[in-house]
């Protein structure tokens, strides 16, 4: 259908209130990270007896909890620690994975039989239980964090790659371009890759969520994070011992976790409304 | 002749990206018992959506916003759900053009056949001994062992068969057939209107056949209704079309099909495209793409006029269109009827 | 839908219970190769944790005649390919070793919290099931509009809670605050037990049900343009036989796939559940046994886990080729 010439507008997907409630969400947290000083009055790890599990108050807008340390303080300087962990825990498995992936899909063949052998023996395992599992055997401490979710996470990439590679392989440009004599690097870079990025950087954006999540479980549970350093999961460890009385100190940090996984959501979800209008 | 059906300035609109797409946009005919019926046009002009207004299967967001569709004197459009289904499969049934996507590929076709009777006190036995029969009936060979097969495992032809054998399942008066046989090969598609012209002799149905084939609207049709972008254009008994078309899109397509007569010389193709159907204008729909238009044709839209006989034409340039010549010879009075 | 009589009926003109058959019987036989992989990277895992295993499970101020004693059990002087072959037998004798903070055979462990771990994955597995079908169904029928929006909406949010926090705050509203529920533990009567299943089967099935309502919202929305759809409306049957017969019937088929997935993470996600609920089941064991260095359990359980993920495989592949006639055995 021929349409008349209208003015040019922002598209659709890109002013979606959801999209831009993400991308706001996203940016406050990246302020969280890198300038918390400017926000807190008081440092992370500074104790004060005099005001311990003080309910929230003007002083202390998240209360503080059985060190005296403000709750308010914590929760921001954990953003860093836990955005962290979900970009960096997420931006490895992606190029890793999507490079496997990639060639795996495009050469086949032994490569490929390899690969899917061992992702099929990994995916036996539930996921929680391999990271635990690598935990344990690297010890804790959030550097094992890394090395555990990068040794999980490849997988997902590598198949959502492999299977796009697998249909676009017998498409027509693709053979086109074989038969033109485009040398194969070419081929895989310049035209393949493009085309089946997509679908990885949308799941990359729950991903991020799922790192961090599995990133604040592994602290909670004691694995991860070491105190008294501060990260969402591990703060609501500590208050695990006084839910009764002392709410706020469980109650804040999940919240932030639950926002900035939101955040991320909403990306996602615009991301797929904007492949979507492409066509794919 | 009874009127089975009564189209009567039929509307169906189409919101769209803030637009409106007229995709049936004041639409009328008659149809009696016994009666193949028809509506021939390019991709686009609307006769599916004819058909799915018929029975109220239009896809949302589109609806029908005007005219009445009266079957046996009640007004389909008006009628609510329950009323709906108890015309749907037992006096008005369809069949689509696309077999494979027509038909639930997870369940066998005996479910499939079986659902016909939903509603009827049939017991088991009997309804698998009607559904045998009417897999008979369309002619798909070893009904017994076929019956509990899936939709994959029917090659096209077999499918289009068993759409038609559920059609009929519940005796319907009427058959609409949207396109039954244009994602069929030829051989095939001469054999299955072979059959809708057998099934429709013996079971006496009506049929609104609906194709973009002139050769099988001559082939099957009493009446047929041309129709562009929405409205029908020229609409008449099927000897009338083929020897005096009476517009200049009919007499186009006419001019564009291949003429044994004719070898060597160049295919005639109508130019231009098929208009936006969202953006129409207050003229001829046609009238870019005609040779005779006047300034009239581009400021008011014709009216869909009888010029004798059982014909309707909708255009301005009456004295032009009497002139044209069909492909067939004219019937002259003592040989007509 | 009755299974028997489907498959009493001819498909691909065999016999269809032996080629179902065949197909389970095939089915089974894929899993011993990677189970007996599966064998070798846990059986390698414990030799991998830097440091002396026998050391490490007794502790710094072990005597060295106690580490060297255990280490001889645990047969660590031997080399690795005889180990390897002491570990399969054992493990198919079903000796799995001896516990040291329980002081108990491991199988014996494993028999009692198993089906703690396994009644909570059904539950969430249920509950989630229950609520996601009429959330999609309602989602995808009120598609694009504010109905759709809000269910939407509200999975997002469900997706991106962590469980331990939901735990926690359902624990404080309903236990603490409340007193409806126990604040943890497991119960000795079925009642006691099915109270103590309540809040942990219900943090555990949010965000699978979140998931799963996403996958049939969409499954509903794509099959209901589809022409079968139309065509079956068009032979006059009720509106709910066009719904179950035709929609979910279709939408099931990609559920079954992701419910599989989503049943496999949350017998993964009992090590947080169990934990925040003190429910004594296999997740809970894993991090204590984790903590107490107590590995000889930790190898059993990681054992077990891998096996249950690969039985859910299995039926789900089943089931899946009993919905999807387009399967070919």
């Amino acid at each position: 259908m021929v349409r008349t010439g209208k003015r040019p507008r922002l598209p659709p997907w890109l002013v979606a209130p959801a999209f831009v409630v993400g991308v706001l969400i996203v940016l406050a947290s990246f302020v969280l990270a890198i300038v918390p000083g400017k926000i807190v009055h008081y440092g992370p790890i500074d104790v004060d007896t005099t005001a311990r599990m003080v309910a929230p108050c003007v002083a202390h807008p998240f209360g503080t909890d059985n060190y005296g340390r403000d709750i308010f303080s914590r929760v921001v300087y954990s953003a860093r620690i836990d955005l962290q962990i979900g970009i960096l825990g997420m931006i490895v498995p992606f190029v890793v994975g999507g490079v496997l992936g990639l060639l795996a899909g495009y050469f086949a063949g032994v490569l490929d039989s390899i690969l899917m052998r061992i992702i099929d023996i990994l995916m036996a395992f539930p996921f929680t239980i391999l990271v635990i599992v690598i935990m344990t055997i690297l010890g804790q401490g959030i550097r094992n964090v890394y090395i555990a979710l990068w040794l999980v996470g490849w997988m997902s990439y590598a198949r959502l790659v492999r299977g796009e590679v697998l249909v676009l392989k017998n498409c027509e440009f693709i053979q086109a371009a074989q038969v033109a004599g485009f040398s194969t690097r070419r081929i895989i870079f310049r035209h393949i890759l493009p085309n089946v990025i997509s679908s990885s950087v949308v799941f990359a954006a729950s991903d991020v969520v799922l790192c961090m999540l599995t990133g604040a479980s592994m602290s909670f549970l004691g694995l991860g994070v070491q105190p008294p350093t501060p990260e969402w999961g591990a703060i609501l460890n500590e208050g695990r011992g006084y839910i009764s009385y002392a709410w706020w100190i469980t109650f804040f940090p999940g919240l932030f976790l639950a926002v900035a996984g939101v955040g991320f959501s909403l990306i996602g979800d615009g991301l797929t409304d904007f492949l979507r209008t492409k066509g794919r | 002749m009874e009127k089975l059906l009564e189209v009567k300035d039929l509307r169906t609109y189409f919101p769209f990206r803030g637009e409106i797409v007229k995709a049936v946009d004041g639409v009328s005919f008659d149809i009696c018992e016994g009666e193949t019926f028809g509506l021939v046009g390019e991709s686009g002009c609307g006769k599916t959506q004819v058909c799915r207004s018929i029975l109220s299967l239009v896809k949302k967001p589109g609806k029908i916003v005007g005219g009445q569709i009266l079957y046996r004197g009640r007004d389909i459009v008006k009628m609510n759900r329950e009323e709906m289904r108890s015309i749907r499969g037992r006096e008005i049934s369809v069949i689509f053009q696309e077999p494979m996507t027509s038909l639930n590929p997870v369940l066998s076709i005996r479910r499939q056949l079986f659902e016909v009777f939903d509603g009827s006190d049939m017991s088991r036995a009997k309804k698998y001994e009607r559904a045998i029969e009417l897999l008979r009936m369309v002619g798909i060979p070893s009904p017994e062992t076929r019956i509990g097969e899936y939709t994959h495992q029917f090659s096209g032809g077999m499918r289009q068969r068993a759409m038609i054998a559920i059609a009929l399942g519940a005796k319907p008066s009427l058959l609409i057939a949207d396109e039954p046989t244009t994602a069929l090969d030829v051989t095939i598609q001469d054999q299955i209107m072979k059959l809708l012209a057998e099934l429709k002799r013996e079971l006496r149905m009506s049929i609104i056949l609906v194709t973009h084939d002139l050769g099988v609207i001559a082939q099957m049709c009493d009446r047929v209704a041309v129709m562009y972008a929405g409205m029908i254009m020229e609409m008449t008994d099927v000897v009338s079309l083929f020897s005096k078309p009476r517009h200049p899109y009919t007499h186009a397509l006419m001019g564009s099909l291949p003429n044994p007569k004719k070898v060597g010389y160049e295919l005639v193709a109508i130019s231009g495209a098929p208009p936006n159907l969202a953006d129409l204008g207050p003229g001829c729909p046609f009238m870019p793409r005609c040779r005779y238009a006047i300034g009239l044709c581009e400021s008011a839209r014709p009216e869909l006029v009888e010029i004798g006989g059982g014909h309707s034409t909708r255009c301005h340039r009456l004295d032009v269109v009497a002139d044209f010549e069909g492909i067939i010879p004219v019937a002259t009075p003592a040989e007509g009827n | 839908m009755c299974v028997l009589a489907r498959l009493s009926c001819s498909r691909l003109g065999g016999w269809a219970p032996v080629n179902q058959l065949n197909y389970v019987i095939r089915r089974v036989l894929q899993i011993i190769p990677v189970l007996l992989v599966v064998s070798v990277l846990i059986f390698l895992m414990l030799r991998l944790i830097p440091g002396d295993p026998a050391r490490l499970m007794l502790g710094d101020k072990a005597k060295e005649s106690a580490v060297a004693a255990l280490r001889e059990k645990l047969g660590l002087t031997r080399p690795l390919p005889t180990q390897y072959v002491i570990f399969m037998k054992q493990i198919l004798s079903g000796d799995l070793g001896t516990s040291l903070t329980y002081q108990r055979p491991v199988a014996e462990l494993l028999k009692d919290r198993l089906p703690i771990t396994v009644s909570l994955t059904l539950a969430s597995t249920l509950l989630s099931l229950l609520a996601s079908f009429p959330l999609g169904y309602f989602a995808a029928k009120h598609k694009d509009r504010a109905g759709d929006q809000a269910v939407r909406a509200t999975a997002l949010v469900a997706i991106a809670m962590p469980s331990f926090w939901v735990a926690l705050l359902l624990m404080i509203l309903f236990c603490v605050k409340l007193h409806w529920l126990p604040v943890g533990g497991w119960g000795s009567t079925l009642w006691e037990q099915a109270r103590a299943l309540i809040l942990p089967a219900f943090t555990q099935s949010l965000m699978t049900t979140a998931l799963l309502m996403r996958n049939i919202r969409n499954s509903v929305v794509d099959i209901t343009v589809m022409d079968y759809v139309d065509f079956a409306r068009s032979k006059g049957i009720s509106e709910a036989a066009v719904r179950n017969r035709h929609i979910f019937r279709n939408a099931m088929i990609s559920t079954v796939t992701l419910l599989a997935m989503r049943m496999a993470y949350m017998l993964g996600g009992s090590v947080i559940i169990e934990t925040v609920f003190s429910l004594p089941g296999l997740g809970k064991l894993m991090v204590d046994s984790i903590f107490g260095r107590d590995y000889t359990v930790v190898q059993s359980l990681v054992f077990l886990f891998a096996f249950m993920v690969l039985v859910i495989n299995l039926l789900t592949d089943v089931i899946y080729s009993l919905l999807d006639p387009r399967v070919s055995f």
